[in-house]
């Protein structure tokens, strides 16, 4: 638990957050947006993964988060910049409209 | 006092066709002919600085190792050389021959040969000097199976050497091919040595074979058999000698070095070597003498009907090997290796005396159209009568020597037969080598004006050899001269008795024939010797051929068959070609286009026809894989959670 509140509260805003993020992820069109959701799995995991810690009274589930908050942070760089070249290219980020890689 | 090591030998020979194999073609022909005459050059003296103190000496066998070679559980082989009288003798005239004929080949090659053919020929030929003097000098049968192998790939480069030609290449086929046949003999044999005695070595195996015949003697006649299988394809005998008059295809010089001087004999010093092993069944010995007799006599009867210079010489050639292995099937060991020396000297002269005439012929090969040639060609001219008169056995030359030591020692043997049969060879030789002498000499020329016109006596590269050669046929044979000239005569006899001692118990110590039955022998053989060359001479260069014509009209069904060469190779064809082409085709048609290649397609097929239905699932749309992803994690949660 964090403070007063219970693992499973912690569980339960955690999935939310998943969940919506990856109703996101996949019925969105915008790529921004996409990617938007994408962090936010992220972070649903990483909320996770503190109340976890925090339930078992380790620090390990911290360590973890600032794993993946660095990596995140690289990886929005990366995506971005190759959003910026698509959009350099195509004129676009509608990703139904980026689908030129196919059989 | 230090002496060269006998695998400086053949080694020469290797660096002369390393070097003109790998840089003749841009250094020309001045290099070739340097580097490829001088490495066979530098090999003879290195192996007469061997011989002549040997000769001096006790005759006692020389080995000396160079390096282990092979060695697997208790069997073990070694690169190891050795001279002993067999190998000496061999030694000798290959060398010596081999470079009196590359001296000839810069003569003969020098006109109508680019550098890169010229270089060519000289690192085959050098490689082939190699080969056969690995061969001769080897001290175990696998070493020897390595030259022996090497001889007949040089062999087959040679004859399809002028590749142009549609027949020069089928001729080295066949030539190759036939000669597996007898290969698989030769390796079926010493695999049996291997079995029985644990070894190859030479020494390995004849003391213990020699010590205790009883133990071997069951597998001896079948392994003695395997191995002069390989001597009868190396060494053209009936049934293999089929692909010896097709290799006449390769330039003269070849033919004169491998397929009439070195090579083919390499089959008789084989079975020489082997001779403890022949000598411990005389059921093979038996096949050896009957095998040789009748190749001698077929060959020679083919002989007599053939018009091109060097397939009379070809067949004469496979007749005079029938009589080296008649000579070893009797038992005439030391006959044998004497007439393969002799042979050596006047087989080699007279073909390169043929190389020499198609010189001035221009390439001529048919006798009909030669003619008239003794007053245009003299030089060549009288070494080629020499040399014909040494093979035809005309007493003091060295054919008569051989040949009389042949057949003396079928009829000390006890095979009137194989005597008689051989006497009556002597005589189609005598008549076939002058009926040739005759055309190509004799008589008024036949051939077109512009022939006539360039007609010319060829280089002194070429002479020379021409005159070394036939002055050998002529002295040669005084090394082995017959018990009834003079007590201590027969040297050659005394040099190789070492190698053919009597085996304990087996033999009795030879019984020599009274010598009034040998006078009679020698006068017998000279008798008709000299009735061959007279009957050809009065035919050919007195009447001009009318009266076998007419012989040839009124029996026109043989005479084709003779000319024909009894039609072996159409047997061979219709009874082993032909089958084995149908059976090739069936392998290709069937067995590779439908089978395998059908289940190659249709496994192809199966994967393409995969791939081009799977491929709609590469949509390209990124949403639809998300959702796959998400599919995939749940579809995983479930298994991992223990639903399914």
């Amino acid at each position: 638990m964090i403070g007063k509140i219970p693992l499973a509260d912690v569980l339960v805003v955690s999935a939310a957050l998943f969940a919506i993020g990856l109703a996101g992820a996949l019925l969105r069109r915008t790529a921004i947006v996409i990617f938007l959701s994408i962090e936010l799995m992220m972070n649903a995991a990483n909320l996770a993964l503190l109340g976890y810690g925090a339930a078992l009274g380790t620090v390990d589930g911290q360590i973890a988060v600032f794993f993946v908050i660095a990596i995140a942070a690289a990886e929005a760089s990366v995506g971005l910049a190759i959003f910026v070249a698509l959009f350099r290219h195509t004129e676009t980020i509608d990703v139904n409209k980026i689908n030129l890689l196919k059989w | 006092m230090s002496v060269l090591p006998l695998w400086l030998i053949p080694a020469l020979p290797l660096a002369g066709f390393l070097a003109c194999g790998l840089f003749g073609t841009r250094l020309g022909k001045r290099f070739v002919s340097v580097v490829g005459v001088g490495s066979v050059g530098l090999a003879t003296v290195a192996a007469f600085s061997r011989l002549v103190p040997y000769l001096g000496g006790d005759h006692a066998p020389v080995v000396e190792r160079v390096s282990s070679w092979i060695t697997a559980g208790d069997f073990r082989a070694e690169i190891a050389f050795r001279l002993d009288p067999l190998s000496a003798l061999m030694l000798s005239f290959v060398t010596f021959v081999g470079f009196l004929i590359h001296v000839y080949s810069t003569g003969y090659m020098h006109h109508d040969e680019t550098d890169a053919g010229y270089a060519r020929f000289f690192s085959y030929l050098n490689l082939f000097m190699f080969s056969m003097l690995t061969l001769v000098l080897a001290q175990n049968f696998l070493l020897m199976f390595v030259g022996w192998e090497g001889v007949g790939l040089c062999s087959y480069l040679l004859i399809g050497y002028y590749y142009e030609q549609p027949f020069a290449p089928a001729a080295g086929k066949k030539a190759f091919v036939v000669n597996r046949i007898g290969d698989w003999g030769f390796l079926l044999g010493m695999f049996g040595l291997a079995t029985q005695f644990g070894t190859l070595d030479y020494d390995g195996v004849f003391q213990a074979a020699a010590k205790d015949p009883a133990r071997f003697a069951p597998a001896l006649t079948l392994i003695a058999l395997c191995l002069f299988l390989g001597a009868v394809g190396k060494s053209a005998q009936v049934p293999l000698y089929v692909w010896l008059p097709d290799a006449m295809a390769g330039p003269t010089p070849v033919s004169a070095l491998i397929h009439a001087a070195t090579m083919v004999t390499a089959g008789v010093y084989m079975v020489a070597r082997c001779n403890v092993l022949f000598r411990l069944s005389p059921d093979a010995m038996l096949v050896v003498a009957i095998i040789g007799t009748i190749t001698a006599v077929l060959a020679a009867l083919i002989a007599l009907a053939q018009n091109d210079i060097k397939k009379v010489l070809a067949y004469s050639t496979v007749s005079q090997l029938g009589y080296m292995f008649l000579a070893c099937g009797v038992g005439a060991f030391v006959a044998g290796m004497f007439h393969v020396m002799t042979h050596a000297f006047f087989k080699a002269c007279l073909f390169l005396g043929a190389g020499s005439v198609m010189h001035a012929m221009s390439g001529e090969l048919d006798m009909r159209r030669m003619g008239g040639l003794k007053g245009k060609l003299p030089t060549t001219y009288r070494t080629f009568l020499v040399a014909a008169l040494a093979i035809c056995g005309i007493p003091p030359l060295a054919g008569f020597f051989s040949k009389d030591a042949i057949l003396a020692g079928a009829f000390e043997a006890g095979q009137p037969v194989l005597w008689a049969v051989g006497l009556f060879t002597a005589g189609l030789t005598a008549f076939y080598m002058f009926r040739m002498v005759a055309r190509v000499f004799a008589g008024s020329f036949r051939g077109t004006p512009e022939q006539e016109h360039h007609v010319h006596e060829s280089p002194p590269s070429m002479t020379v050899p021409l005159v070394v050669l036939a002055a050998l046929s002529a002295v040669g044979g005084f090394v082995g001269l017959p018990a009834v000239v003079g007590e201590h005569g027969n040297r050659i006899e005394a040099f190789l008795s070492p190698i053919f001692l009597p085996l304990a118990a087996h033999e009795p110590a030879g019984h020599a024939l009274p010598h009034a039955t040998e006078w009679l022998l020698l006068a017998a053989s000279v008798a008709v010797a000299a009735g061959g060359i007279g009957l050809a001479w009065k035919w050919y260069a007195k009447e001009d051929g009318r009266v076998p014509d007419r012989i040839a009209a009124a029996f026109p069904a043989l005479y084709a068959l003779v000319a024909d060469k009894f039609r072996v190779d159409e047997l061979y064809g219709a009874l082993v070609v032909k089958p084995f082409a149908w059976i090739a085709r069936i392998c290709w048609k069937v067995i590779d286009v439908l089978v395998i290649d059908g289940v190659l397609n249709a496994g192809a097929f199966l994967v393409e026809l995969a791939g081009d239905l799977l491929r709609f699932l590469q949509t390209g749309n990124v949403r639809n894989y998300a959702l796959t992803f998400l599919l995939g994690v749940v579809a995983l949660m479930l298994i991992v959670m223990g639903g399914f």
